[in-house]
């Protein structure tokens, strides 16, 4: 009797450790509780929703179910690497965990474990170098990249030359917001503006100290590194201090719908750097309304569809589902595992054409993942705030970094990286 | 000379301002500890959870929406157009009075005659609960709230000075005094804030004399609802009501260690001395060492006093005889 019993517990725990034949498991690594869930949510709702349209519409990928695991993690880097340990033995293909603190616990351990880490729009900057972080990926674009990005807008602003100017960073005291610095510093010596810095603590509720020191150092520019409450209160501020909201330019993480609105009017001009466009102007939209909305298959309640981080999410879910479309085709097979994952993101390529057959035209730029660059193409566009409206338009083309400065520094610190860890180049 | 920067008053007054807010959130501490002996870990997760409600009113949103859809299929988000401010005000109040007496019956009850340091682990769980459930109950978007007080900077003060000061700011604190004031006249001149300051001063005396320790938490906690209510519309209108709010109880615990823990004078000026310390040093000191000083300046300033006054300015001192 006993080892029948026991018999059946291994037997239990065998089959829910292993997925079922024919299913690829993407799990969520989301956080939709804690001071940071207004953004958490729309990005989880959207990833989800993206998964679900595929299952419904086309029988999921190459005629495999998806299936979606998530974790909660609070934006808490032990519980995202308690998530990621407790998923990564279920057939798990990539993970993507929205925090740079998680990223960087997870590098190690998913090059380890042969698993693919796809950091969009975050992370560890120089993980771009894909000579020598083999399992990361931080396509279509990195922070350095929109450091880049926004003071080449301000040099169009300015009419192609900042010399003389002063731009001031506003950002999250954290490895997130201190990302930018370095390319900023770089770029303040090649365009020769002055280049200051103003942290702000977490969770950044109170920030008239640093309003008051833009007041005093009457900065040309403002570029904003924010997340959570922090965004609102300094567009708040910047605005009750008359600040020109066209020169507050923030990074692609400071430009939710839930950052401006509390501002009001206020807010009105405020610009930030875009990855993807916004709202539900798309064909897929109608698929996702008649395959997941109308059948009460949606992640959320349906009030954050076409939201800026609503699409984040849901590019973030393309991207993955192109990336494993990519590995069936390389290695032959439908049921494909982390490494062969990894190949597909590695190979990833989608141009125009294919994000409109997607029912995604001109949603995002070209994306073009290769051995060495991990990054992709790093373009991206800068939208606009229009609070009579309450919509985001692209008042810019999708636009390439400043190579001439990313790059050095992206080898520079990926090369640090490979010295510490004892890594060899690869794709030689 | 620093008198004739510019900047200077303008710091002084925004940290007056700022800590007019710190105290608010400060207050509702005080209420409970004095009259109970309980330090409210959850007094954060008050301001939010009235905040919270209050919006929801103000919006028409129906309460636990996502759980009626996701149990019984309903989908509907609203009721209608929402309520006036007053009366949202006041409904809001009623639930925090609600509120108040599912605490003290489910919670606090149960634990009487417990140690300080029971009641105080209870809070914290009571701080988790109030957080999920304001989840389920109001969803955790970000929402403007706005209760009609004047935003932006003050013209007048502009025109005449040059000075850039919010006018919420400026709200928030004839509110406060309004709210001190208040709540200064209720405890000296009523039987009820008697009765308070008696089971205060002593729980078993004022049991002997036949006063309900059981109703007067329940009008403590009311009174801290009150209170939170007053913090959450004011840090909600600055910042939107969204769930890091209830944050806020990290800038109020330094003020408390300043001010003292049993002293509603104290918490006030305490908030002062924390708003005006902390902008000065930003302003001044925080870019010659790398910014971002306000969160630990303000420890640092209650642990000097602590040195010194560990019962803080106006706190009662703690005398034990052998």
């Amino acid at each position: 009797m006993k080892k029948s019993i026991i018999t059946a517990m291994t037997a239990f725990l065998v089959s829910s450790a292993v997925p079922a034949a024919a299913e690829l498991v993407f799990p969520l690594l989301s956080y939709r509780t804690g001071a940071y869930a207004p953004n958490g949510i729309p990005i989880a709702d959207g990833f989800s929703d993206y998964l679900t349209l595929i299952n419904e519409r086309d029988g999921g990928i190459g005629g495999e179910k998806i299936k979606m695991i998530e974790c909660e993690t609070a934006y808490n880097t032990e519980k995202g690497v308690e998530c990621y340990e407790s998923t990564k033995g279920q057939g798990s293909l990539v993970y993507w965990p929205l925090s740079t603190g998680i990223t960087y616990q997870l590098i190690p351990k998913v090059t380890a474990d042969g698993i693919p880490l796809h950091t969009m729009g975050y992370g560890r900057t120089s993980a771009a170098n894909g000579k020598v972080f083999s399992h990361v990926f931080n396509f279509p674009g990195t922070y350095w990249d929109a450091a880049s990005i926004i003071t080449k807008h301000m040099m169009d602003v300015e009419g192609g030359s900042l010399k003389g100017k002063k731009i001031a960073l506003v950002h999250h005291n954290s490895a997130y917001g201190k990302e930018p610095i370095r390319t900023f510093e770089a770029l303040s010596e090649k365009h020769e503006f002055e280049f200051i810095t103003l942290p702000v603590d977490h969770p950044g509720q109170e920030q008239k100290s640093t309003w008051l020191q833009v007041r005093k150092e009457r900065p040309d520019f403002v570029a904003m590194w924010g997340w959570g409450v922090m965004n609102q209160v300094a567009i708040k501020e910047a605005a009750s201090i008359r600040y020109p909201m066209d020169r507050f330019i923030g990074v692609w993480w400071s430009s939710n719908e839930g950052d401006v609105l509390p501002a009001g009017d206020g807010a009105t001009g405020y610009k930030a750097i875009a990855l993807h466009n916004t709202g539900t102007d798309f064909e897929i939209y109608k698929d996702l309304e008649k395959h997941v909305i109308s059948k009460g298959l949606a992640a959320g309640a349906g009030d954050h569809i076409g939201e800026v981080l609503y699409n984040r999410g849901f590019m973030q879910g393309a991207l993955v589902v192109e990336a494993a479309r990519t590995a069936q085709k390389i290695h032959g097979v439908s049921n494909i595992t982390p490494a062969m994952m990894r190949d597909g993101m590695e190979a990833l390529k989608i141009d125009q054409a294919r994000w409109a057959e997607m029912g995604l035209a001109n949603y995002a730029a070209d994306i073009n993942v290769t051995c060495e660059n991990h990054g992709g193409p790093g373009l991206a566009a800068i939208q606009q705030w229009d609070a009579g409206t309450q919509k985001w338009t692209m008042i810019t083309d999708f636009v390439g970094a400043d190579r001439s400065i990313v790059d050095p520094l992206i080898l520079e610190d990926s090369a640090a990286y490979a010295a510490e860890n004892n890594i060899s180049e690869r794709c030689n | 000379m620093f008198l004739f920067d510019p900047f200077f008053w303008e710091v002084v007054i925004s940290g007056l301002l700022a800590g007019v807010m710190y105290a608010l959130v400060a207050l509702g501490f005080v209420l409970i500890f004095k009259a109970s002996g309980i330090f409210n870990f959850a007094q954060g997760v008050l301001a939010l959870f009235a905040a919270l409600t209050l919006v929801g009113f103000q919006t028409g949103q129906i309460p636990f929406a996502h759980l009626l859809e996701a149990l019984f299929g309903l989908h509907a988000s609203h009721w209608g157009e929402g309520m006036n401010t007053v009366l949202a005000l006041f409904l809001s109040l009623v639930v925090m009075i609600g509120l108040a007496w599912l605490i003290v019956k489910i919670v606090l009850r149960p634990l009487v005659n417990q140690e300080g340091i029971i009641l105080f682990m209870a809070t914290i769980g009571l701080a988790f609960v109030l957080e999920g459930v304001g989840d389920l109950m109001w969803g955790a978007n970000v929402k403007r709230l706005d209760v009609g007080l004047p935003e932006g900077p003050s013209d007048f003060l502009l025109d005449n000075t040059g000075m850039f000061i919010e006018k919420l700011e400026i709200s928030a604190a004839v509110v406060a005094i309004i709210l001190v004031v208040t709540l200064m006249i209720f405890s000296q001149y009523t039987k009820m804030g008697r009765a308070l300051r008696a089971v205060a001063d002593d729980h078993q005396a004022a049991l002997s004399v036949g006063i309900s320790l059981e109703t007067i938490w329940w009008v403590v906690w009311s009174i801290s609802g009150l209170v939170a209510l007053v913090a959450g519309v004011m840090w909600g209108a600055k910042s939107g009501v969204q769930f890091s709010l209830s944050l806020i109880a990290l800038k109020a615990l330094p003020v408390l260690m300043l001010g003292g823990f049993t002293s509603i004078p104290g918490a006030i000026i305490g908030g002062l001395m924390i708003g005006v310390g902390e902008k000065m040093f930003e302003f001044y000191i925080g870019p010659m060492i790398g910014g971002a000083t306000e969160n630990w300046f303000a420890y640092m300033l209650a642990l000097l006093f602590l040195l010194f006054r560990p019962q803080g300015l106006f706190g009662e001192k703690i005398i034990e005889r052998v």
